[in-house]
Parts: C-alpha cells; structure tokens; sequence
C-alpha cells in the first residue's frame, strides 16, 4: 500500500499485507478445518472421543480468533493474536505431548495430536511463525525516529 | 467421486500452485489475470465435483461418511474464491503466496475425499 495516513493504519498495513498475508491465509484454512471437523464429529458420533472432539473444537476457536485479529491488524486485536498464538503454542505441545504418553486418552485424532503430524506439522510451526510475524511487524510499523 | 475428475482437479491445482510459485518468486505478477482465470477453470471444475458427489451419494451406493464426505465437497469451493479476494487487495508478490497455499489445500482435499469414498478410517 501507499503511505499510511496514520500510526494506526501503518501498524494495520504492516500486520497484513506482506508474508502477513500469507500466514493469515494459512491461519484461515486451519480455521476451517478445525472447526468444520469438530462440528461434524461433535453432531455426529460425540460419544466415541468427546476429549478429543472438544479440543479439536477449542482450536478451531483458537485459530478463528488468531485469524481475524491478525486481519484487522489494530494494537488490540494484535495483543488478542498473540494471546490466542500462546494459547496455541501451548495446546499443540501439551496434546502434542499427552497423545504420546497416554494415546488412549485420545481414541480419535485431534487438530493437535502428535505435534500436528497427521496436518504436516504446521500445527507446531504457525503459532511459533505467527508470534515471530506480531513481534516483526510491530517494529516494522514503528521506525526509529529520524533525527 | 469420479476419479478421472479428482486425477485432473489434483494436477490442475498443483499447476496452478507451481504457476503462483514463479509469479511469487518472479515478483512482478505479470499475468495474474492469466493465473485467475485458470484458477476459475479449476472452481468450475470443482462445482462439477460437489454436484456429481452428492448425486451419487444420494443414489446410495456407497456406504460412506457421508456429511463429512459432503463437508469436504462443500469446503473445498470456498478456498480459492476466498484466496483469490485475499491476494487481490495484496499489492506486493505475497498475494500470490496466498494463491500458492490455497492451490496446495485442494489436492489436500480431494485425496480425504478420496480416503473417505473409498471408505477408510477418519
């Protein structure tokens, strides 16, 4: 975009436009495929892995809020994106871990399972990638004063 | 699911994923048009594929998961309208990094709806 007009749109244009815009596509899909996954199974068969069903659905919320927070780019929304990022991060390494220790717990797969394996992994990597892109963007829409 | 359709859907948009990748990496995006009408080739294509999975779902054929098998027909239409809205208000080379992840989610799709057709495990 063209010069923002304000600190505001600055930080906004920093925060979604560039590789931004890419990560918030990548967090969209995760969020769709979250959520339409936990539906289904909640409707369809809740009593089979309701753990597992319930996770699967906190994430996809997770991963719904961290992409619209990242889109709309204001100080407040990034400081929800990067809550909801933690949130995530933590997520995927406790299921990450407690699906390997007591895998019986988790008769069915979550989003979360094994690190993400059964979703290449990009489980583990985007909550890492997008509080790396909170931190970098801030800085970029705030230069250092030129004196 | 047909699968000569699901054979030219999943090579349809990995070409539409490696054409993203060389206008990302070129990052002039000379012939994006180009790039987006093949990409509604592949949408048409898509609707053709919902269309003709639930009529033969409905016919009852198979014995499959059939609201999630309709779930993944029905989702994959939304992705590369969405992207393509998405890469379009990006003015740099990243709007085309979108269009190259929503062309690498498709065949993602298509071959679940493939593994729940043929009727294995979620």
């Amino acid at each position: 975009m063209s010069e923002p007009d304000t600190p505001a749109a600055g930080l906004r244009e920093a925060t979604r436009s560039g590789p931004g815009r890419v990560l918030i596509a990548v967090y969209a899909v995760f969020a769709l495929a979250a959520t339409a996954r936990s539906v289904v199974q909640i409707i369809m068969q809740f009593d089979r892995a309701p753990l597992a069903y319930l996770l699967s659905a906190f994430a996809g919320v997770v991963y719904i809020v961290a992409t619209v927070c990242l889109a709309r780019g204001s100080a407040t929304s990034r400081r929800v994106a990067m809550v909801s990022c933690s949130v995530e991060l933590v997520g995927v390494l406790a299921v990450g871990t407690a699906s390997l220790l007591a895998p019986s717990a988790f008769p069915d797969a979550t989003v979360w399972s094994l690190y993400g394996d059964g979703y290449g992994f990009v489980p583990v990597i985007l909550p890492i990638l997008g509080l790396l892109w909170i931190r970098r963007s801030g800085r970029v829409a705030q230069p250092a004063p030129t004196a | 699911m047909i699968p000569l359709l699901a054979t030219v859907l999943i090579v349809a948009a990995l070409l539409g994923a490696l054409w993203s990748l060389v206008l990302l990496l070129l990052s002039r995006p000379v012939g994006k048009i180009y790039l987006l009408g093949f990409l509604t080739l592949v949408e048409i294509a898509l609707a053709v594929q919902a269309v003709l999975g639930i009529v033969h779902l409905a016919q009852g054929h198979r014995h499959v998961q059939g609201v999630t098998f309709v779930c993944y027909l029905i989702a994959a239409l939304l992705i590369l309208p969405a992207a393509a809205w998405w890469s379009l208000t990006e003015r740099s080379r990243w709007g085309m990094g979108v269009l190259l992840v929503a062309c690498l989610v498709i065949p993602v799709m298509i071959v679940r709806m493939n593994q729940i057709w043929a009727g294995s495990s979620v």
